[in-house]
């Protein structure tokens, strides 16, 4: 386990020691308005979504499955809640828009397991039509026009502070949750035995296909939470920005900690890991001063080096060479 | 002799069925708009795709291997920005179509390379390959950077007349020429029933002696020589470079070859399905457009629905062989 996590580990700490050199005001917290405040905390707040969705999508790549529907199901929960509250600054009206679309995301999600449980689809394949179709049902919900809404309850979710940024405080607390339930619980063994081989796990008395519809239910709600977040977080909904390519950053981060695609396994504490990365990277890249869109070049750049470092060929190949030099 | 006849509708049902949509779609826009059914806009239909048509002959082999290549848009668009650059610096248009097809060869060659040599997944690859090539645009210049060469004009502009008044691009040539090569490469050479035989099962292809590994990696050197290509015909079509260029075409390519009849596991698929996945692709956007009260995001809804009844009825299929 230590093993696994090392490299992520080492990633991250390389990445806070480059935001060091480069703007050493990065690490420094003050408290305003009894808010915490910094370059710290401006990583987790914009982390928070992206989190969320990567918690969702362990579970998923665990059943060895993918999840490629969420960003737009992030754009659907986004665009129904703003639809909703319209010009209401109610505090209840804000309440029953993100519970219709939570409810909405966990049909959605339904969805999805029924392609992938039910139909027995690839997850690839299943949740792309929903990648596909979700963007333009958004923006049928939407029409085409981005919602501004000015409502203080909804912006709470994404923009509020309790000490900490409220977003990160549910992703945490979601983390936290999932953790407890999986790993203290013979759940998480179950969601494995899933990943290794659903025939096998059927056989042996695992319901494999509820499980699968769990792990989907689940990860769309977290992504309509995120979509909340996110859109919350500048009181709009634009069913075409919400969202895009955050599918991409959460499967990369459930990557990057350690959780292979193949299924089978899974480090709740890697995504957590991941997630940093990610995020950091782009704060990084920012504050470097380095145009935002170049960010792309780096992530790609941190991916191939932590997959080839946790790739067993790749180990392989460099501990020969080791050898070869020792001998 | 029962044999031959259920096998051989079976392998082309996918196919055939895709040519009946396209038949049905264009048939509903003729009987329900004028000046639908003209020869213009099926030779439109062409002109408006030819690089989606290139794309998705590159995305065949890989998907017919049992890969898949994300990366696909983002070449496009970093095609589309060398071209503006190379041009805009003066140099010759020989060149630059060179240096772009290299470009566009080598991510796919090293791609490849990673996917095959260190045993890892295509998915996460090509992604790293996607964020790569669309961060390299932006290394070139964040703004778009418009196409103002001659020659490069000229032949965007040029016109090829057909008979009956109908006109198309040099655009639809290339792409018609890169899909009978494909058609060429995939059914008359060895590296092509390869491809087909290592999508099947990769281990018995391995077993029988083929050269799995080369093949793994051709496959991707073709999707990427396609993207470049493609981007080389995006160019002509947007006459500027862009680092924002073809976002999602990735997407629409997979949409065409899933809709065009191949199997996602691989093995099993037609160039000429996905050439029939484009123009039914394209043909929903044109009834759209003649339509006139729907609005552009019913495009993504119906290709959502296309993709699941597709891939249903290929779910269906597996299952009668099995």
């Amino acid at each position: 386990m230590k093993n696994r996590l090392l490299w992520p580990i080492v990633a991250l700490v390389a990445l806070l020691l480059l935001n060091l050199i480069f703007t050493p005001s990065f690490f420094a917290l003050r408290i305003q308005d009894g808010h915490l405040y910094g370059g710290l905390v401006d990583v987790l707040k914009n982390g928070a979504p992206t989190l969320l969705i990567a918690i969702g999508m362990t579970l998923v790549i665990a059943t060895r499955g993918i999840d490629l529907s969420v960003g737009a199901v992030a754009a659907i929960a986004a665009a129904v809640t703003c639809v909703h509250i319209g010009t209401s600054p109610d505090f209840g009206t804000a309440l029953a828009g993100m519970a219709i679309a939570l409810v909405l995301c966990a049909v959605l999600g339904l969805w999805n397991g029924f392609l992938v449980a039910g139909l027995g689809i690839q997850p690839i394949i299943a949740t792309l039509v929903l990648m596909t179709a979700g963007r333009g049902i958004a923006m049928l919900v939407t029409e085409g026009q981005i919602i501004t809404v000015n409502n203080n309850a909804y912006r709470q979710v994404g923009a509020g502070f309790v000490v900490l940024p409220v977003s990160i405080l549910i992703s945490l607390a979601v983390l936290g949750l999932v953790a407890f339930t999986t790993r203290k619980t013979a759940l998480g063994m179950l969601i494995e035995s899933v990943g290794v081989n659903p025939e096998a796990s059927r056989l042996a008395g695992v319901k494999s296909k509820t499980i699968i519809w769990t792990v989907y239910v689940f990860a769309a709600v977290c992504a309509g939470i995120a979509g909340l977040m996110i859109s919350s977080n500048v009181s709009a909904a634009d069913a075409n920005s919400n969202g895009l390519w955050i599918e991409m950053d959460a499967i990369l981060a459930v990557v990057i900690g350690g959780t292979s695609l193949a299924g089978g396994r899974y480090s709740l504490a890697g995504t957590l890991l991941g997630s940093l990365i990610i995020q950091t990277l782009t704060t990084t890249v920012y504050t470097i001063g380095v145009a935002a869109e170049v960010t792309l070049v780096f992530k790609a750049v941190v991916v191939i080096t932590v997959c080839l470092i946790q790739s067993p060929k790749a180990r392989a190949a460099l501990s020969f060479r080791k050898v070869a030099v020792a001998s | 002799m029962t044999a031959l006849t259920t096998r051989l509708p079976s392998r082309f049902l996918p196919v055939l069925a895709t040519v009946v949509l396209f038949v049905i779609t264009f048939g509903v826009g003729s009987v329900r708009y004028d000046g639908f059914a003209s020869g213009q806009v099926i030779a439109n239909l062409f002109i408006d795709n030819a690089f989606l048509i290139v794309l998705a002959a590159g995305m065949t082999f890989v998907i017919l291997s049992g890969g898949i290549d994300l990366s696909v848009g983002s070449v496009v668009a970093l095609s589309t920005m060398v071209t503006a650059a190379g041009l805009r610096a003066g140099w010759p248009v020989p060149l630059v179509i060179i240096a772009v097809l290299l470009i566009g060869s080598t991510l796919g060659l090293l791609m490849g390379l990673v996917i095959h040599k260190f045993d890892i997944q295509p998915f996460i690859v090509t992604l790293a390959g996607m964020f790569l090539a669309r961060g390299l645009c932006f290394l070139i210049s964040v703004e778009s950077v418009s196409i103002k060469d001659t020659t490069f004009r000229d032949v965007a502009t040029a016109v090829i007349e057909l008979p009956g008044g109908v006109t198309i691009t040099y655009n639809v040539v290339i792409a018609l020429v890169v899909v009978l090569a494909a058609l060429f490469v995939l059914h008359r050479t060895r590296f092509g029933r390869t491809v087909y035989a290592v999508g099947g099962n990769e281990q018995s292809a391995m077993l029988m002696g083929l050269k799995t590994g080369r093949t793994k990696v051709g496959v991707y050197v073709i999707s990427g020589f396609c993207s470049a290509l493609a981007g080389l015909l995006f160019s002509l079509y947007m006459l500027s470079g862009y680092g924002l260029h073809a976002v999602g075409m990735e997407l629409d390519a997979i949409a065409a070859v899933v809709i065009g009849g191949t199997l996602l596991a691989g093995g099993l698929g037609y160039v000429l399905g996905s050439l029939a996945g484009v123009l039914v692709l394209g043909t929903i956007q044109t009834l759209i457009s003649f339509q006139g009260t729907l609005s552009s995001w019913w495009t993504k809804i119906v290709i959502g629905a296309l993709l699941l009844v597709f891939i249903a009825v290929q779910r269906g299929m597996i299952r009668d062989r099995r």
